[in-house]
């Protein structure tokens, strides 16, 4: 059993991933978790704002369950599956961090210098996590994917959009981790 | 009981990412400086299987549980709508390393910083949706 206690290597999880989409397609759905936030807009009354959010929310229940079970999934490896929280990230990554000024590299999964409760509630470091989530929110829906919609199921399906799609995902990213976190960090 | 599948394979999933350190801010970090395999292998392994997975279902004709074909909706071509939409999205990850799935597999892992990039994701897809008419597809 100590293996699961472990951190699974990229063989095992990656194999899982397509296990995950391979049950989802054999459910009859398409296995793409943005959409939930597209939902969440409607239940939340966006129908009243945009033609986009009007429609029946209720055909998109399996997606928000899929949802919920994630929410599930990280207690449960949180609680019970992984007593060692550290990160074995590589030596080139712990020190262009540390050069941008970040501690305890890698000591769990996320840095304290954006998810403390302390950052992310000063004002700087709640610009960061919101503006950060407004990209994402609106970026995916323009793209009309994330990296499960287009990155796994797009690509899977040997899709050219999910290709030009996942090329941005990479622009961006190149483009904030290089350039604009120097910035900001 | 006919939704207890879909949570069942959301468990998994998030069981998977989390073990996987996927959802760790630290690997997209170290994902988009080229400086680990490990985010590379986790996405392509699964891209490859997943090829193999589409392609026998296509060709098998593979029904679904409920006993229907399973279809593949083609995506409309666009290059401005997945080229700018996806940069957009980009940044939104390598800045709050965290990607729609993994947002919520840290609220279960008791991250609550994480509700506020949730919040923004929300009201970034609500902020696309007012715009949507105006932007180039």
């Amino acid at each position: 059993m100590d293996w699961i206690t472990q951190p699974w290597p990229w063989y095992v999880a990656g194999p899982m991933i397509a296990l995950t989409l391979f049950l989802m397609l054999f459910f009859g759905k398409e296995f793409g978790i943005s959409g939930n936030l597209r939902t969440i807009c409607t239940i939340a009354g966006g129908g009243k704002y945009a033609e986009f959010f009007r429609f029946d929310w209720k055909s998109q229940k399996w997606n928000l369950m899929f949802l919920l079970g994630n929410v599930l999934g990280g207690f449960l490896a949180n609680q019970f599956l992984t007593p060692d929280q550290t990160i074995s990230l590589s030596e080139k990554t712990i020190s262009s961090l540390q050069e941008l000024g970040f501690e305890n590299i890698g000591a769990s999964y996320l840095p304290e210098e954006i998810f403390s409760l302390s950052n992310a509630f000063s004002i700087k470091g709640f610009l960061i996590l919101l503006i950060g989530g407004i990209l994402v929110g609106f970026g995916t829906r323009y793209a009309g994917g994330c990296t499960s919609g287009h990155a796994i199921s797009g690509l899977s399906n040997l899709q050219l959009p999910s290709l030009i799609a996942v090329i941005g995902f990479f622009i961006g990213g190149l483009i904030m981790t290089h350039f604009i976190l120097p910035i900001l960090f | 009981m006919k939704y207890l599948k879909f949570i069942l394979a959301g468990t998994l999933f998030g069981i998977v990412l989390s073990k996987a350190e996927v959802i760790s801010w630290y690997r997209i970090y170290e994902m988009f400086h080229f400086q680990s395999f490990h985010m590379y292998g986790v996405i392509g392994s699964a891209v490859l299987l997943g090829i193999g997975i589409v392609y026998l279902i296509k060709k098998y004709k593979f029904k679904s549980i409920e006993g229907e074909n399973i279809t593949f909706v083609p995506k409309q071509m666009s290059i401005a709508r997945y080229l700018i939409g996806g940069t957009i999205f980009g940044l939104g990850w390598a800045l709050t390393g965290a990607c729609p799935g993994p947002m919520f597999i840290l609220v279960g892992k008791g991250i609550w910083s994480i509700l506020i990039v949730i919040f923004g994701s929300v009201l970034g897809t609500f902020l696309y949706g007012v715009f949507r008419d105006k932007l180039p597809h």
